[in-house]
């Protein structure tokens, strides 16, 4: 291997420690006006009246929108969103006009002047209240809107989405089980903390052509969006990404784009730009959802898990179009990495007043293995079991079932149970310290045509530009790529430049989410190298001759003869025979990835043989103390593992999992959007919604597991959610043993004292 | 009401006229175009918009660009040297200690005030001097490390 599974310093690195790097808030644009945006203060109301009079006649006020003009529904999953605000407001902070002006304190200040009338609606906080009977209904139109196939919202309730998955027969298990446990489960919401907060430069010309630049993960997505809500055609859409501050999932799908981009339109050759202050990011985008949990298990004499019955009430926020994946994605993984033969789950997405959910790293995992792990934790406590054991009894190995009945091959979990146990050191006692365990399993949440695509334009020298859409949102995506690119082609690493998205130039990408780009557009990448290397022999042919060749070292040559070779830089352009005629051309090489063979979910039972395409699986210990007398939490130590099939970059890989364990610590001991009883978020700063900081941070080990997925690049799969999903249960799992209490609700500092 | 300010930023004495509500970061980031230095919250909470003001890290959201008349302006655009980088961004890049970056340039800059003080900081040293910089992406490990190193306290 040449750099893959290298420490590869990060192409990005030396941008990013001089300053040079260009964020979307770095770049300039000549003569730019500024934007700012009135958000509801009223969680749930009707629009009575919206006067902008004042706001317009403010000197250096050049437009306010308002969302009379934008009425068509939009939306990623589910089109149950406009862009702002129409006829009513769902949640405290929701759009409802922008302002567009010479400066920002001159946007601001106008936003002020624009008076709404609203008449209240009855809110609803919670998805229990919002699916009783007589619950105030948040979209009364939910009948008439558009969704794919696999969603089923309920027209007339509260659910935008039910997703049922019923598998063997759960009564039989119960009957079989001689330990049923059933408990409750609690988590709140939580915000993603990019340090870079949305945001969006927005430019239309005369000729009806919208360029917008923006901090995103999906330029794709945010193109589709804008095209369907502003009826524009994709052709005249140009969404630009720089280097992203950040995004966890917060910058997914669209949502920052969907304001700057009917502001810009407003005022024709000029670039509106709009930074979401701190305060507005925390409801200005996604949040997490929350969820209440109910599980039901039970398992045989043997501690074997014969039955689950699952309950999952999402709280979904007012609007749904992106999240309803989410409780879908958790149901169809409702036996977690456990072989379950007997499984019975029903998922609702339930729309409440609360800031729209979203996607942020995990999708639903976390939550959902907040309650699993527990769960089984407990169980294992009941039948008088070892935690880890349990685990390595009842965990998927290669020919187990997942809960939508497919078998999987290539599972390295086991491994990656053991490697924890012995790496914390499972059974050696320390006084006051508690040691816990969780594992996890998840796989990319998607369509199942989800595509990523690559194209490799070869430079005089022989060196090489890499072009995907892939957002390099800091996880390392451009130097990972970079690396295939360079194995594939026997170059230096130094050889490959990669550019960032520009859907009028860099090929199509679905979205940067789900843990899926290394796998998918990894796989691109390779195929575009396979591709560029056969122009590579075609054209090298015309000089040594119709033979099988090879690419080692920028030079091509015959297999099996190394004194018959070209220099690579020879030949990328065209080749040029003795006598003055060109034959070939300049090399491009160019590939897309669509995963083969996935099937959708069966809409009765949840059962697919290949609904998804990789499963990745680890798992988690912490040791964890309590002071008796104040109740602060210490966490000492978290150790991971996971089957990550192959390490393209130890470096960057190991990044992603420290990053992600502190978030998980994050989100066990102390994070939580705090709501009003109006439904405005309290605690939307850094003063008062803590994530970790320098200090707060345990010592901490990564290790890897390589079972290679068979049709990964170079056997790699997704690994970059992951970290997150276990921790937070691995930590309440040892906070137990610590102490002797379970706590089911998170987040640890608060309810830990209950 | 305006000002003109005198200040040295990087080396080079840079005059300017600013109004009184002007924020440092603002200045530096529009009127001298130096964006290397970041804004994430406006409000001195994420360490993000650190430069160091006559060699103390401060947050330049929250000192007025007319407070900095007559001081010595260092940001992360000053570290390097005659093209050579600072120790602390030689680190940070092989270290792995950059992810989305937005927090770097705050972070080396906290970094850079700690080793003018104490040029091999221990570990203990090293967390309190960047907690006020919030990064969301690395876990801090590698950060540390990287400090550690470039005080010659690191692992090879």
């Amino acid at each position: 291997m040449r750099v893959i599974g290298r420490p590869v310093v990060r192409l990005d690195a030396l941008d990013k420690v001089t300053g040079a790097a260009k964020y979307v808030g770095d770049m300039k644009f000549p003569g730019v006006l500024h934007a700012a945006i009135l958000r509801s203060n009223c969680s749930h109301g009707r629009i009575k009246h919206i006067d902008t009079k004042d706001a317009l006649e403010l000197p250096g006020v050049h437009a306010v929108v308002t969302g009379e003009k934008y009425q068509k529904p939009t939306g990623l999953y589910l089109k149950d969103r406009t862009l702002f605000a129409v006829d009513k407001v769902r949640y405290y902070g929701e759009p409802v006009a922008g302002v567009v002006a010479e400066t920002p304190e001159l946007a601001k200040e106008a936003v002020r002047l624009i008076r709404v009338e609203y008449e209240q609606l009855p809110p609803v906080y919670d998805p229990l209240s919002a699916l009783a009977d007589g619950a105030p209904l948040l979209h009364e139109n939910l009948g008439n809107y558009e969704w794919a196939p696999v969603f089923f919202p309920k027209p007339g309730t509260n659910i935008s989405n039910h997703f049922k998955l019923r598998k063997g027969d759960v009564k039989q298990g119960f009957a079989e089980s001689h330990i049923i446990h059933e408990e409750t489960y609690c988590v709140p919401h939580i915000y993603h903390s990019p340090l870079e907060t949305h945001v969006a430069v927005g430019y239309a010309d005369n000729g009806g052509r919208l360029t917008v630049w923006s901090s995103c993960q999906s330029p794709f997505a945010v193109r589709k969006f804008l095209s369907t809500a502003l009826d524009i055609p994709l052709s005249k859409i140009r969404v630009i990404t720089g280097y992203v501050g950040g995004g966890f999932g917060g910058k997914a799908g669209a949502t920052i784009e969907g304001l700057v981009a009917p502001l810009a339109l407003a005022v024709p050759g000029r670039h509106v730009k709009l930074v979401y202050t701190r305060e507005e990011d925390f409801v200005g985008a996604y949040v997490r959802q929350g969820l209440v949990a109910r599980l039901k298990t039970g398992v045989g004499k043997d501690g074997r898990i014969r039955a689950q019955q699952c309950e999952l009430y999402w709280d979904a926020g007012a609007y749904t179009e992106y999240g309803a994946n989410i409780v879908r994605a958790a149901g169809y993984t409702s036996a977690g990495p456990y072989d379950i033969p007997n499984l019975w789950t029903d998922s609702y997405c339930v729309y409440t007043n609360h800031p729209s959910g979203g996607p942020m790293r995990g999708f639903g995992m976390p939550e959902l293995h907040w309650a699993l792990e527990l769960q089984m934790d407990t169980l294992a406590d009941k039948l008088g079991m070892d935690p880890v054991e349990f685990r390595l009894l009842n965990c998927l190995k290669d020919g187990g079932v997942t809960a939508t009945g497919e078998v999987v091959y290539g599972v390295g979990l086991t491994e990656c149970i053991k490697t924890v146990a012995e790496r914390i050191g499972w059974g050696d006692k320390k006084e006051g310290v508690g040691k816990g365990i969780a594992i996890m399993c998840k796989a990319p949440a998607m369509p199942t045509n989800a595509s990523s695509s690559a194209c490799l334009k070869f430079n005089e020298d022989g060196s090489v530009t890499l072009m995907t859409s892939a957002a390099e949102i800091g996880q390392g995506a451009m130097t990972a790529l970079a690396q295939i690119a360079a194995e594939e082609l026997s170059l230096p690493i130094e050889a490959i430049s990669v550019s960032c998205p520009d859907t009028a130039i860099t090929p199509y990408e679905w979205q940067t989410v789900a843990s899926r780009i290394t796998f998918s557009a990894g796989n691109a990448v390779v195929l575009a190298a396979q591709d560029a290397k056969r122009q590579i022999f075609q054209n090298a042919s015309y000089i040594l001759g119709d033979h099988e060749m090879e690419l080692v070292d920028g030079q091509v040559r015959v297999k099996g003869r190394p004194d018959l070779s070209v220099p690579l830089e020879s030949v990328v352009m065209g080749a040029f025979l003795p006598d003055g005629s060109a034959k070939g051309g300049p090399v491009f090489g160019r590939g897309t990835f669509t995963p083969e063979g996935l099937i959708n979910l069966d809409p009765e039972t949840g059962q697919s043989p290949r609904p998804v395409a990789f499963w990745t699986f680890g798992a988690q210990g912490a040791e964890v103390s309590a002071d008796p007398e104040t109740g602060k939490i210490t966490v000492h130590r978290l150790v991971a593992a996971f089957d990550v099939g192959r390490v393209i970059n130890p470096v960057t890989l190991e990044g992603q999992v420290e990053g992600g364990l502190v978030q998980g610590l994050g989100s066990a001991l102390f994070e939580e959007m705090v709501f009003g009883e109006d439904g405005q978020v309290l605690n939307n700063s850094f003063v008062d919604y803590k994530i970790p900081t320098s200090m707060d941070v345990p010592a901490i080990e990564t290790y890897f597991v390589e079972v290679a997925q068979q049709d990964g690049p170079w056997g790699a799969r997704g690994v970059g959610e992951l970290p997150m999903v276990p921790t937070a249960p691995a930590i309440a799992c040892a906070l137990k043993r610590a102490t002797g209490t379970l706590h089911r609700k998170l987040p640890l500092v608060r309810h830990g004292r209950d | 009401m305006e000002h003109v300010i005198h200040l040295t930023v990087n080396g080079t004495p840079i005059s300017g006229r600013v109004r009184s509500d002007r924020r440092l970061v603002d200045f530096l980031r529009e009127d001298l175009e130096l964006t290397g230095t970041k804004e994430g919250c406006g409000e001195g909470e994420c360490g993000a918009c650190t430069i160091l003001m006559n060699g103390v890290a401060v947050n330049s959201c929250l000192v007025l660009a007319v407070e900095a008349d007559g001081s010595e302006i260092l940001t992360v655009e000053g570290l390097a040297r005659g093209g050579e980088l600072d120790p602390l961004q030689k680190e940070f890049a092989e270290k792995g200690a950059v992810q989305c970056g937005y927090c770097t340039p705050g972070m080396l800059m906290s970094a850079k005030a700690l080793l003018s003080r104490h040029p091999s900081p221990t570990e203990e040293q090293v967390r309190e001097a960047i907690a006020g910089n919030l990064c969301r992406c690395t876990g801090y490990k590698k950060i540390v490390e990287a400090i550690l190193a470039a005080g010659g306290r690191g692992r090879a």
